[in-house]
């Protein structure tokens, strides 16, 4: 019983502390890092709750793929660090509303399950016992709500495809490789055997 | 005698009892990473033999008998060499990506079962849990291409990164196909789903051989070996993102690069050489144990790679990267598509 608590104290303050170096972070890169390892933990806490299957998921896709692009995008930027820091308080006051609004709606999750512990249960999906949640998971997605789920595939593909013809230009004069050209080339094409008279040139 | 043991019962075992799991853990990892290492040492050793004999050459063959030291004696001269820090280098991130790189690629081997049973953690997800390390792996080589504040390793960071993740998508497919046959994301069950009478032929490189080839390329270039070792073209980016390391972090890089090679010789073993399975599910070969025939089939398909690196030219990045997107990815979608229709239709289906 006392592993479970040692790990769920070490990731969890480790997730808070790399939370806080987020926003704390004076280098760009370094926020995105400490936004990696908040991540990871988070994961690590998904593990001890016994969904395993969202936390491979969340590194697999945040970490290994978000991330990933947050952090080309920071490195490429210039970023001037002076002038960053000079901003920081100015975003107080809006920072400190958003972070009030988060407080109250956890307050008032954490209060339905402390007036009803049953209310939370209520609307949630039971799992069955005997099956992995890798499983359930997929009988929730692919059995029950299928067409909700292919409907928001479909979405998500509608923006991907809006976001390459937004930004997508065709440049007249650029040289491309065609492949189907190049593998084509045999002996007979690619070499023009030409007799030069001497004297003469070409 | 008894004064000791009640000793031992009734104060020494209450206070060590809680955490007696993980210090089991923690002797099964140490005794598999020392395996692991020593193992690697001669894999490493191996790839030269195998590059040397290809090419007429006799390889190393000065330290100890036939040259079989010699890992250790370069393991020696890293350690003793003093590591340079670049000045302009960001020295936390700097030192931190080799142990990054070094660390995953340690800890994939932590659920993968090398005989029936044998994983230190045998979790429900182990191809995901796989799959997610060797994701977070482009991590080593960003970080190290960013901290060295140099041109070269930056590019090569920049190229090796996108290549990565580029790969990563095949692989994903892969590993979708094979799920599918198997029924379980369990490495332990992908195993036994290919346990039958046929032995070998029941396997799934055999009904699988386009995604089991596919596979096969996607994991040369998502461990970065020749012909797609872009990140260290040394005709063009001096030698990768690895430029400005020397001594042990240096190492640390090569020893990660090549424990993820393992760890894909062997993720190859389970999704399609049958795991620890017998070729031949008939008497003489069962009596071997499992774990000979796991090491077995991990080294040919490291000979493989070994082959391929000493036979086939470097690729030019924009091919490499048209490979990927063009032909692989449209090819093990299509291939996740049929072996999803013919296991509905032909009632196959596990689960």
């Amino acid at each position: 019983m006392i592993l479970p608590a040692l790990f769920f104290y070490l990731f969890a303050g480790v997730c808070v502390a790399s939370a806080f170096m987020v926003i704390a972070a004076k280098n760009p890169v370094h926020s995105v890092l400490f936004l990696i390892l908040a991540f990871v933990n988070a994961s690590g806490l998904f593990v001890l709750m016994g969904a395993e299957f969202l936390a491979m998921i969340l590194i697999v896709v945040y970490v290994g793929a978000v991330a990933v692009l947050f952090l080309f995008v920071v490195m490429m930027l210039d970023v001037d660090f002076a002038e960053l820091r000079q901003g920081f308080l100015q975003y107080l006051p809006v920072g400190a509303l958003v972070g009030v609004v988060f407080l109250v709606e956890l307050l008032l999750v954490v209060g339905t399950w402390v007036i009803g512990p049953g209310i939370p249960r209520a609307i949630t999906a039971p799992i069955p016992q005997a099956i992995t949640n890798t499983e359930a998971l997929g009988r929730v997605l692919y059995t029950q709500y299928i067409y909700y789920f292919q409907a928001a595939g479909l979405i998500l593909l509608v923006a991907m495809i809006g976001a390459i013809v937004l930004t997508l230009r065709h440049r007249p004069n650029v040289k491309r490789q065609n492949i189907s050209d190049q593998v084509a080339r045999t002996r007979a094409t690619a070499i023009d055997v030409v007799k030069v008279r001497p004297g003469q040139g070409l | 005698m008894s004064a000791i043991t009640e000793f031992w019962t009734s104060t020494i075992w209450p206070l060590i009892a809680p955490i007696w799991p993980l210090i089991v853990i923690v002797a099964q990892s140490l005794l598999l990473l020392v395996l692991l290492l020593v193992t690697i040492a001669y894999v490493l050793l191996a790839d030269r033999k195998i590059w040397a004999a290809v090419q007429i050459r006799r390889g190393p063959n000065v330290v100890g008998p036939w040259g079989l030291l010699q890992s250790f004696a370069d393991l020696l001269k890293f350690v003793l060499k003093e590591p340079v820090i670049p000045a302009g280098a960001n020295k936390g991130v700097f030192l931190l990506a080799p142990l990054v790189t070094c660390t995953l690629a340690l800890a994939a081997w932590a659920v993968i079962p090398v005989s029936a049973g044998w994983a230190i953690a045998e979790i429900n997800v182990g191809i995901l849990y796989i799959f997610a390390i060797s994701s977070l792996m482009v991590y080593g080589v960003i970080m190290a291409g960013w901290a060295s504040n140099s041109k070269y390793p930056f590019l090569a960071a920049l190229r090796s990164a996108a290549q990565m993740v580029s790969y990563e998508v095949s692989i994903g497919f892969v590993i979708i196909t094979v799920l599918l046959c198997a029924g379980s994301l369990k490495l332990s069950a992908i195993v036994a789903a290919q346990d039958g009478r046929y032995g070998m032929f029941g396997w799934y490189w055999l009904p699988l051989f386009p995604m089991f080839v596919v596979f096969f390329i996607s994991a040369l270039a998502e461990t970065n070996r020749p012909p797609f070792d872009l990140v260290e073209a040394e005709s063009e980016l001096v030698a990768g993102f690895m430029v400005e390391y020397g001594s042990t972090p240096y190492m640390m890089f090569m020893l990660g690069e090549y424990v993820a090679i393992g760890t894909m010789c062997a993720m190859a073993t389970i999704l399609f050489l049958g795991g620890w399975l017998p070729p031949f599910p008939v008497a003489p070969f069962t009596w071997v144990p499992g774990v000979i025939w796991f090491v077995l089939k991990a080294f040919f398909m490291f000979f493989l790679f070994a082959m391929a690196k000493a036979i086939v030219p470097r690729y030019r990045y924009d091919q490499l990267m048209r490979l990927g997107w063009k032909v692989f990815l449209p090819v093990s979608l299509f291939m996740v598509v049929v072996v999803a229709a013919v296991l509905q239709f032909g009632g196959l289906a596990r689960g």
